[in-house]
């Protein structure tokens, strides 16, 4: 049984079709990259998944249970987490405290004040940000807002994590050690889906991509699978 | 051992002891007063309490502050003082909990709005009620000795610097906190935004409710108008903002501190009050964005010399 599924998964804007009777399974453990243009319901689809949105139709389910319509703190507490395409930290509020907030109130729920504050460093020390702990979040780097994000998702103790845009913005260097850092997540026991605009990234630690295309999934398969898709190399280099 | 940590708790311990025995060696001037800016002070210390750390900015005291008022109008008299008190502050709590269920989903200038129309509503549907169905303007209100209206008055302060310092070292000060910086990656790190903000507004409505109660009884005849005067929804904020908001201690100190300047404005210069208070909130909003409290880094930058005044990188 698959971690985490959906089936025939639909969301309008209005008129606008974001996502049709899309289909989806991520395996424990896998490393999934959903791909596609812009506007393609990638993001629509994380937040359908993390409970920021509603599906006007569709089940998903996490573990084998419905979770559609919950909302983004029950789906965080249930093990699923998530970052953001454009960072969302608490810039005032310093690293460890972003971080803490994760470890208190995620799927671990830690209610001591003590346990809360080890979980938060040890996610400061996964994603390297241990030294910085005591500074003021939105004073960080790009890069480092986005190990913020990861640090935070991972003190909620997830199962899942749904990493958007993770590279986006970030220079090669940065890029080569995010890269590291989600292999090492797997490592860790974390099923990964994430979207990934960074193609050499995406192809070189992904197990299974996903292709978007105008709200509909276009094609599934490995890395090569998805290298040598007509109809990915259609959608990417233009008719 | 004492440690230079304890010193905060040592001054609030003998200001505690101090304003607690008041009534044992001051004047009736000194308890009159004072109960006045303690009132000030509770209004505000439970504004911030909420709108502090959240950033929704709440212009619903007035209401709470009103039902209270009310609540003593019609109980006063009928149950003890302090029975009165504390069912005018349950009132309030449902009442903002009703509200706060509807509304909080309300962001910026929408809530400020909406918060501000019920202050509005609760009056003009009081004066409805009192027209068409009781035939009546206004109540007489059941007059409480100074002393009694100042020993529950600091009660009832007590009881919220105590509620509201365990909520700021709670992780519910730091979920506040969070909701008020990024309120959608707040509820994706597990927080459930909804009920934190509705109980935390429902629990500051309490003392304000509270509040209105026992001051009522200083009052003798209460309207719609006096009751649910808006003025009692702007002053928090403004008492917040000058005495800033970062620190437990900054609105207490921005409360007192503009109660006593309106009382000594009032008194002496009747002519210049407004003009002189609408100054000090200018100068306040334009130069001391963090209020009365972030002075003290900037005047210990200043004492300590300009060298390595820049501490970030």
């Amino acid at each position: 049984m698959p971690i985490l599924e959906g089936e025939k998964v639909t969301k309008y804007f209005g008129g606008l079709a974001a996502l049709v009777n899309v289909d989806f399974y991520v395996e424990q453990r896998e490393i999934v990259g959903l791909i596609g243009p812009n506007g393609a319901g990638k993001t629509t689809l994380f937040n359908l998944i993390s409970g920021a949105l509603m599906p006007n139709s569709g089940v998903i389910r996490f573990r084998g249970r419905e979770i559609t319509g919950l909302r983004p703190h029950q789906i965080c507490r249930q093990g699923i987490a998530r970052t953001f395409q454009s960072v969302k930290i608490f810039p005032n509020m310093s690293v460890l405290d972003n971080v803490r907030v994760g470890s208190f109130f995620g799927a671990a729920g830690e209610r001591s004040f003590q346990k809360a504050m080890e979980r938060a460093k040890e996610a400061l020390e996964f994603v390297g940000l241990a030294k910085l702990a005591s500074a003021q979040a939105g004073e960080l780097t790009l890069a480092n807002q986005k190990r913020l994000e990861v640090a935070r998702a991972l003190a909620t103790e997830p199962e899942v994590l749904l990493l958007d845009e993770l590279m986006a913005g970030l220079n090669p260097t940065e890029v080569g050690e995010t890269m590291r850092l989600v292999t090492t997540l797997r490592e860790r026991g974390i099923t990964i889906f994430m979207i990934e605009h960074v193609m050499k990234a995406i192809m070189s630690i992904c197990d299974r991509i996903l292709v978007l295309h105008h709200g509909e999934k276009v094609a599934e398969g490995t890395p090569q699978e998805i290298a040598s898709n007509e109809k990915v190399i259609e959608i990417y280099l233009g008719e | 051992m004492f440690k230079r940590s304890h010193l905060p708790a040592l001054i609030s311990l003998i200001l505690l002891v101090l304003l607690g025995t008041l009534p044992i060696y001051g004047s009736t001037y000194a308890v009159i007063l004072l109960t006045a800016i303690i009132m000030y002070i509770v209004l505000t210390v439970s504004w911030a309490m909420f709108s502090g750390p959240t950033g929704y900015i709440s212009l619903a005291p007035a209401a709470f502050f009103g039902v209270g008022i009310y609540t003593m109008a019609i109980l006063g008299g009928q149950l003890p003082v302090l029975a009165v008190v504390i069912i005018g502050g349950f009132i309030s709590f449902l009442l903002a909990l009703l509200v706060g269920i509807t509304t909080l989903r309300l962001r910026g200038v929408y809530f400020a709005i909406f918060t501000f129309g019920l202050v509005v509503l609760i009056k003009e549907l009081l004066l409805f009620w009192e027209i068409t169905v009781t035939g009546t303007r206004g109540r007489f209100v059941v007059l409480e000795s100074n002393t009694t209206i100042y020993y529950v008055m600091f009660g009832i302060f007590v009881v919220l610097m105590l509620v509201a310092y365990f909520i700021r070292r709670s992780r519910y000060g730091l979920a506040l906190q969070s909701i008020g910086e990024n309120e959608e990656a707040a509820a994706h790190a597990g927080i459930n935004v909804t009920m934190v903000k509705v109980i935390t507004f429902a629990t500051s409505a309490i003392f304000m409710g509270a509040t209105g109660a026992i001051m009522a009884t200083r009052w003798t005849y209460v309207d719609p108008y006096v009751a649910f005067n808006p003025i009692f929804s702007f002053l928090p904020v403004l008492m917040a903002l000058f005495g800033g908001m970062r620190r437990l201690y900054g609105p207490v100190i921005g409360a007192a501190i503009f109660a006593y300047a309106e009382e000594l404005l009032l008194t002496r210069f009747p002519y210049y009050y407004m003009l002189t208070f609408g100054l000090i909130l200018v100068l306040v909003i334009l130069y001391l964005p963090n209020g009365l409290v972030g002075l003290a880094p900037k005047i210990w930058k200043w004492s300590s010399g300009a060298q390595g005044a820049d501490t970030r990188r």
